[in-house]
């Protein structure tokens, strides 16, 4: 299984040599692949995912160690980015009875510390942290 | 969301195409065979990933064009069952509703799979939830281009390779002067796509992602 992470850098990278090489990217073979590159980077960069980095990931990766989590469930929630605990309950089965609140709140703490976020999101929330303290 | 699958093929080299080298023009003809096409049971083709064994080229009498056969590996598009994904509705209809990804567009979330109660208003065209609470009822519309996350909970493989000439040719034994206009049309109109994902957005946390950020 990839990561969206993984694929996305896949694409980016196979972007940059086809624009190196130049010649025969409009052949009528190759829209395909140009059709497909295309959506599918359009789609992930809009996902978490495209601001990752391999030392992210495995830092994200041994964190998750100990709350021994499937390989799916840690999979979604690298890729999905989960903000509220009815995201965590979604993609951990059986959440209620493997983990508790704090475990919960631990989650959430530690995949929006880990991993980047919206840099749009984030801007706006200091932003209104320093209203209400004001 | 995505997986890497093992696959082993010949690749045909045409001869224009020997100056170059071998891993570039053996990966062109991978992507210019695979990308963005479903294969049966296994999902939709996205690109090469790498080359894990090449084994000698061959050419065969009567065509000058050498022969590979490639071990390589592919990205598939292919999400696992219950698997949590992000959309946009394309439209709504009597099946359900559509939402698209993209890259990807045969995802339905058929009516029994909507939150519940819900509601198909025939004047816009447009799947609603009858929400309750103290207050009310609201009525939250599904509308085109909103974004949806959903779990999957089915696939759907149709194999679409053609089929012979014998079965357009049983259908009409009454008609022998016809031209073959009708089995053509009838087969025009069951084009299924050749893989559908049905998906559901009964759980809390499913749905328009407006309706869960507060």
């Amino acid at each position: 299984m990839l990561s969206n992470y993984e694929v996305f850098k896949l694409l980016t990278d196979l972007k940059e040599q086809r624009k190196d090489s130049g010649k025969n990217k409009h052949s009528a073979g190759q829209q395909n692949l140009n059709t497909i590159m295309y959506e599918t980077l359009k789609y992930l960069s809009k996902t978490p995912s495209s601001r990752q980095t391999p030392e992210i990931v495995k830092e994200f990766l041994t964190a998750m160690m100990p709350h021994k989590l499937t390989k799916a469930e840690k999979l979604q929630l690298l890729n999905h980015r989960p903000q509220t605990a009815v995201e965590i309950q979604l993609m951990v089965e059986e959440s209620e009875e493997r983990l508790s609140e704090e475990q919960i709140e631990e989650l959430i703490q530690m995949v929006a510390t880990v991993l980047p976020g919206d840099p749009e999101q984030e801007n706006a929330a200091p932003a209104e942290a320093q209203i209400e303290q004001s | 969301m995505f997986v890497l699958v093992e696959m082993i093929d010949t690749v045909r080299i045409p001869p224009w195409n020997f100056p170059r080298q071998l891993n570039e023009a053996i990966a062109e003809e991978l992507n210019k065979k695979l990308a963005n096409k479903v294969v049966y049971n296994v999902g939709l083709c996205i690109c090469l990933y790498d080359v894990t064994k090449l084994e000698d080229s061959y050419i065969f009498p009567g065509d000058g064009a050498s022969h590979t056969k490639v071990h390589f590996r592919y990205v598939v598009f292919h999400p696992f069952l219950d698997e949590i994904l992000l959309g946009k509705i394309k439209y709504c209809s009597q099946e359900g509703v559509h939402v698209t990804m993209g890259f990807f567009d045969d995802i339905l979330i058929p009516p029994e799979s909507l939150q519940q109660p819900a509601k198909f208003d025939e004047a816009e065209q447009v799947w609603l939830w009858e929400y309750e609470t103290d207050e009310g009822a609201h009525d939250l519309y599904m509308d085109q281009g909103e974004e949806i996350r959903f779990r999957v909970t089915d696939e759907v493989f149709v194999d679409t390779s053609p089929t012979g000439p014998a079965a357009a040719v049983t259908e009409t034994p009454a008609q022998p002067g016809q031209p073959p206009a009708p089995p053509a049309e009838a087969s025009a109109e069951k084009k299924d796509p050749p893989y559908t994902l049905i998906g559901t957005i009964c759980d809390p946390g499913l749905g328009l992602l407006s309706w869960w950020n507060s």
